[in-house]
């Protein structure tokens, strides 16, 4: 038989019907056939978080996972982060800017992807709990103490702004 | 870094799913079960593992459920670790098992990965062998040939293989009552959190006036398999709950393995060693937890 699938997917909001390899991960998926190439890949085996996206607003490594797994799945990345009216960026994006959460950028879509998951479920998060939530983030160059100061500000801004 | 080529089905029901594993079987394919895949996917992409076919169970939304069956807690194959992890019944019904779901992988492994997965893909240093062979567990397959119930001490065989057949599906777990006054704890080291541990145990015991009775100790991340500490929980029986006994304990425990696992993280020695140290920790934790 054909290893080619029929997979229809909603990512950030816009429905899509490809024909796809089975053997090809969701993160090649969102990368190749549909150009957001804000997921970014590191490992490829599960061991940098790099390639965090949420399915179903849980968040979830797309290397991890088969593009034909996500079939009939809600799939956000991190292009939707950003305010499609405005072009403002979101409150976890300002705050890893302004808290200098990030340096060469590479590990950075995945760590804001665990963090909306975080703040939506926990908008008050202690350090514990932050750290615990981040634990499967690697980054190599920033260091985890302003990422830990961009989480605590993101918190901060989204619980005073109705924006969330 | 990518997998191989492999045919994909993905069936709609359990029937459906033996059916196709069984002709697959039979026509000579070398087939996986894929659940949540966070264990499989790293092996396909490091090519350790190039099935022809995967068969997915991620339609069989009938092995999706946590239940309180007269005492027994039974957890369904396919129900997410974050579920069993975020579940008041499991978390009241059966503690330790909770407390090491909470210890496994990272937030983004337990939205994905299965309860079922861990169990058949039976990693050496993976908590939940461990902790099923503390606790009173069974496991339900479906095969061709019907269902069947597996207790723990026959589910694990060696590293990474269980009884289970290639084309049985493992559909449940199911806890025995955990008695309220039952002890537990489980210790591991990790290099990080949610790292595979290098080392852990689990346990559960009584304490009966002062002293230790029916001791279950299984360590995990040693050998092949997760292992009872059998020397180390004779040498309790009927021991009072006591810093000196447990120390013991633990010594006894990590005298008793075999050939510790070695790794560039962790000598064979190192691994012995954290035994003994977690073993004796563990039970203290369990002697002191109040109720
Ligand atoms: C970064 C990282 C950290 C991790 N840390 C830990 C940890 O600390 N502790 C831990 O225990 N695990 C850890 N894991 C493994 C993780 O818990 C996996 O989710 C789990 O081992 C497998 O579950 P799965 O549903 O993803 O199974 P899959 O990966 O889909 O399958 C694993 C194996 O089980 C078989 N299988 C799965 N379901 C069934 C079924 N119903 N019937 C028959 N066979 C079946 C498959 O054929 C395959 O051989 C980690 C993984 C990663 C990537
Ligand atoms: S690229 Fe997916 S975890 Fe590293
Ligand atoms: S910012 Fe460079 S890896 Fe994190």
């Amino acid at each position: 038989m054909s290893s080619k699938q029929r997979i229809e997917v909603r990512v950030n909001g816009t429905r899509y019907v490809r024909e796809v390899e089975a053997r090809l991960t969701l993160a090649d998926f969102l990368r190749h056939e549909l150009s957001l190439g804000g997921t970014h890949v590191g490992c490829e085996h599960g061991i940098c978080g790099a390639c965090t996206v949420l399915i179903n607003d849980q968040s979830a490594r797309s290397c991890l996972t088969l593009a034909v797994q996500a079939d009939d799945c809600d799939i956000t990345t991190v292009e939707n982060l950003r305010n499609p009216e405005t072009g403002a960026l979101h409150p976890i994006q300002q705050s890893f800017v302004d808290a200098h959460g990030l340096q060469c950028g590479f590990c950075t879509p995945g760590f804001m992807m665990t963090t909306l998951e975080l703040l939506r479920e926990n908008p008050d998060p202690s350090d514990e709990q932050i750290k615990e939530a981040l634990g499967g983030n690697l980054c190599r160059c920033t260091g985890y103490q302003s990422i830990m100061d961009s989480v605590r500000l993101a918190a901060q801004r989204m619980k005073s702004s109705t924006l969330g | 870094m990518k997998p191989a080529p492999f045919d994909y089905h993905a069936p709609a029901t359990l029937d459906e799913a033996v059916a196709l594993l069984t002709r697959l079987e039979d026509e000579g394919c070398d087939m996986k079960i894929i659940a949540g895949g966070q264990s499989l996917m790293p092996m396909l992409a490091l090519r350790v593992a190039r099935p022809e076919a995967l068969v997915d169970l991620r339609r069989l939304d009938t092995l999706n459920y946590i239940r309180d069956d007269a005492g027994t807690l039974a957890i369904g194959a396919m129900t997410s670790k974050q579920a069993a992890a975020d579940s008041a019944l499991v978390k009241r019904a059966q503690p330790l098992f909770h407390a090491a779901t909470e210890l496994v992988g990272h937030r983004q492994i337990r939205n994905r990965g299965s309860v079922g997965g861990s169990f058949a893909h039976a990693d050496p240093a993976s908590e939940y062998p461990a902790v099923a062979l503390v606790l009173d567990t069974e496991f339900e397959a479906v095969g061709p040939d019907g269902a069947r119930t597996i207790p723990a001490d026959e589910f694990f065989v060696t590293y990474m293989t269980t009884s289970l057949e290639t084309t049985e599906v493992l559909t449940a777990v199911r806890f025995a009552p955990f008695a309220p006054q039952r002890r537990w704890a489980i210790q591991e080291f990790a290099r990080r959190n949610g790292d595979l541990a290098l080392a852990g145990v689990a346990l559960t015991l009584n304490v009966d006036g002062g002293l230790c009775r029916d001791v279950r100790i299984a360590a995990f991340g040693v050998e092949a398999t997760a292992v009872r500490l059998t020397a180390a929980e004779q040498l309790l029986e009927g021991q009072p709950a006591q810093a000196a006994q447990f120390e013991q304990a633990g010594k006894a425990g990590a005298a008793q393995l075999d050939d510790p696992m070695s790794c560039i993280h962790a000598s064979s020695a190192y691994r012995r060693h954290l035994i003994g140290v977690l073993t004796t920790r563990a039970l203290g934790e369990a002697a002191a937890r109040t109720h």
